[in-house]
């Protein structure tokens, strides 16, 4: 008999990417850049790992696409500069 | 700099389903920046292991098997058996996964086997002290007068009456070479210490605190803040043992009264209703005292 084995049990690396928990989220950051002094800290503690950007010129932004909303960022910030804001959907 | 198509790279993806603010997914993902592509990890059934492989996704980039809830430790000495046999080591990490119920309860035999043969394996334990992916049951983790769904608070009971397992100690019973406990509040030191035990050849075990938002209730703002509290409180004492000796401990700075801790968690809000709650804050004071004299927390 022949069967195909395309359909598997195996799941492709990464592949959860395809899934937008953005959808989660009922506030979302604003990352004010007024006292941000580059610490990194926010990047460190997103349990998602969507927060991006660099030390030096301390700009940092969130991918929508998958922030849940949580607020450890802004509540983690040492300097208050981000700040959590209702999403409008 | 780190670019948002960077962020997609991760070996851990987002897109898991993981509840917002869990503490237990921001370990994963510290731990696998530090483990690198050169792992193959085993995963007990668990929080963990749903909210990751909903199929046909998966938020892993490396090698990964689902094994069942008790045998996480055996499925990892398998594959470093079988790594080492047919000459495949190559510096390989195996990277045996649990949570506190799949680990200190139903798997603490299989765990005990891996200690025991000797294999080169790291298992980490990513402790939430109750059985949250089915509905936030006790397990031998639960701290004292936590209320779980089966040690629910009321007229008769303050939570679970029974003392928190020494989980780590068990581990350094069995003499392995590094036994380590960390925290999703300390991320640098988590780092550190999964750096360390990568680098060991031999078993190793790793306890996390990672506060879970629904099964301890709370605010999702305030994972990092409590992880840090239960450490900065003396209740969840982060240390290393080589063998049986401990080496290093995470010394507190100032001592933090334990309500400062449990006031922000529902699992606890019975203790501050009357003074039988309050003497009930005292004897988890006394934990928390007897911690910081046994450890040399202070
Ligand atoms: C032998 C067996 N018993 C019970 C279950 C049901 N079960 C699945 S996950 C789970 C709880 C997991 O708790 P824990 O190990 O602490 O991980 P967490 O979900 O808290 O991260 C239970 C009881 C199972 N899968 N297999
Ligand atoms: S709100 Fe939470 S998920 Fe969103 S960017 Fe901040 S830490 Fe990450
Ligand atoms: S129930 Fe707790 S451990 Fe499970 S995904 Fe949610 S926050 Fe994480
Ligand atoms: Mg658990």
């Amino acid at each position: 008999m022949d069967f195909d084995f395309k359909i598997g049990i195996i799941a492709l690396p990464g592949a959860a990417l395809a899934n937008k928990t953005g959808s989660f989220a009922n506030e979302v950051p604003v990352f004010k850049q007024k006292t941000c002094t580059g610490c990194n800290l926010c990047i460190y503690y997103c349990p998602e790992g969507v927060v991006y950007g660099d030390k030096k010129t301390k700009i940092y932004n969130f991918d929508a696409d998958y922030c849940k909303g949580c607020g450890i960022c802004a509540e983690e910030c040492p300097v208050d500069d981000i700040e959590m804001v209702l999403v409008e959907k | 700099m780190l670019t948002k198509e960077d962020t997609h790279k991760e070996l851990f993806t987002m897109g898991h389903t993981g509840c917002s603010g869990c503490a237990q997914s921001m370990a994963v993902k510290l731990i696998l920046e530090v483990l690198g592509k050169n792992t193959i990890a085993t995963t007990a059934t668990g929080c963990l292991e749903v909210f990751s492989t909903r199929y046909p996704e998966s938020s892993w980039r490396i090698p990964w098997i689902h094994s069942l809830f008790e045998n996480s430790a055996a499925v990892a000495s398998g594959i470093e058996a079988a790594l080492k046999i047919t000459g495949r080591k190559n510096g390989t990490t195996v990277l045996a996964q649990g949570g506190d119920g799949g680990t200190a309860d139903i798997g603490l035999q299989a765990l005990s086997g891996m200690f025991e043969r000797g294999h080169d394996v790291l298992y980490v334990c990513y402790d939430n002290g109750a059985y949250m992916n089915t509905g936030y049951q006790r397990s031998g983790l639960t701290p004292f007068d936590a209320y779980t769904t089966t040690s629910p608070s009321g007229k008769q009971s303050f939570g679970n009456s029974r003392p928190k397992k020494y989980m780590p100690q068990i581990a350094m019973a069995h003499r392995i070479p590094y036994t380590a406990v960390a925290s999703a509040g300390y991320p640098v030191d988590l780092q550190k210490k999964i750096k360390k035990a990568a680098s060991i050849t031999g078993p190793k075990y790793v306890q996390i605190d990672v506060p879970c938002t629904p099964g301890w209730k709370y605010e999702p703002r305030y994972s990092v803040k409590i992880a840090r509290l239960a450490v900065q409180t003396g209740l969840y004492p982060l240390f290393e043992a080589e063998y049986d000796k401990i080496i290093s401990v995470k010394k507190i700075s100032k001592k933090v009264p334990v309500e400062e801790y449990l006031k922000l968690q529902g699992r606890f809000k019975h203790l501050f209703k009357d003074e039988a709650g309050r003497m009930e804050i005292e004897k988890i004071q006394k934990i928390a005292d007897e911690n910081i004299v046994k450890f040399g927390l202070l």
